[in-house]
């Protein structure tokens, strides 16, 4: 029980501060970096809590999918040059105040809920947790995910698919003088257009005319 | 103190949520990091719901957290999309200076 503790708050204080710099850090190849750092913290702490599956989804999803799209973009725009650009200083004084007071406000009313709610009987401390040790957690999210909820399973690829389709179309840019091979006018031509028989008597040669 | 239970991971997940939040606000350099804010938020909901669901012994709340892997899987593909085809157009995706719906 110890060290479970002891992890959670060293995790835990890991990701805040991997939090605190993506939203800092004036480089944003940093800021990326320090996302791929709070993720991969926090599925520690879930594959710690016994939500291995969810866990390890995070890992290959987030850090191998999300974050490298976004270091991928990050790398080939070019923003380097807009960092040493100063801002504006009035605009930046007025935006820490103003987003300041209101998560301040939002991290109050959070703190409301938490604490002054009752929690019900039904919540069982980790220690008393019995995990099955037939079922492991993946094969008891597959033995939902795929009867209960497989409608939702369905829509949620649809979802992925819609979103390719979209990223595709958004940045697809026709180029010019690029020669591309057109299917369908390679497959409707004819014989007659293409091949044309010639008698050819002997002794006399073939004019081509081209 | 030492037995960590649900209040202390509602704790960390709002912190995140409070940081993601104050992050829009804060950034004035570019739009990827807004997106990167909104990452954030979303891995603050799913804290919750992951530990909701291992509290109650109650399996929905991680399935419930895959669709919303899913969907911000998609929105991080569609909103960089977004933004590549805007520094294309514009040349910068500076926040100041998006502000062609002001008119």
């Amino acid at each position: 029980m110890l060290a479970h503790s002891l992890f959670f708050y060293f995790f835990s204080t890991i990701a805040v501060f991997g939090a605190i710099m993506v939203t800092v850090s004036r480089n944003t190849v940093y800021s990326v970096f320090f996302l791929i750092l709070v993720f991969i913290s926090i599925s520690i702490l879930f594959i710690m809590i016994g939500a291995e599956f969810l866990g390890m989804i995070m890992l290959i999803v987030y850090v191998g999918a999300v974050a490298v799209l976004f270091l991928f973009v990050v790398m080939m725009l070019n923003i380097t040059e807009q960092i040493t650009k100063r801002s504006s200083r009035k605009g930046l004084i007025n935006n820490i105040s103003l987003g300041s007071i209101i998560g301040v406000i939002i991290f109050l009313e959070l703190l409301v809920v938490i604490g002054g709610w009752k929690y019900k009987g039904t919540f069982v401390p980790l220690s008393n947790i019995n995990l099955n040790q037939y079922v492991s957690n993946t094969h008891a999210l597959g033995n939902i995910l795929y009867t209960e909820y497989i409608h939702l399973f369905q829509i949620s690829g649809m979802i992925l698919l819609v979103s390719m389709i979209g990223a595709i179309t958004l940045t697809f840019s026709k180029r010019e003088n690029v020669k591309r091979q057109s299917y369908f006018t390679q497959i409707q031509r004819e014989k007659d257009s293409a091949v044309s028989l010639v008698d050819v008597e002997s002794g006399k040669g073939v004019k081509i005319d081209d | 103190m030492i037995e960590i239970g649900l209040g202390h991971y509602l704790t960390l997940a709002a912190i995140i949520f409070t940081i993601g939040i104050i992050g829009i606000f804060l950034n004035r350099k570019n739009v990827i990091i807004i997106l990167m804010s909104i990452e954030l938020i979303l891995l603050a909901v799913n804290i919750n719901l992951v530990s909701f669901s291992i509290y109650l012994q109650n399996l929905v709340g991680q399935v419930f957290t895959m669709f919303i892997l899913t969907v911000a899987a998609a929105e991080a593909a569609v909103g960089l999309a977004i933004i590549v085809i805007y520094y294309k157009n514009k040349g910068s995706i500076n926040v100041e200076q998006i502000s062609s719906l002001k008119g």
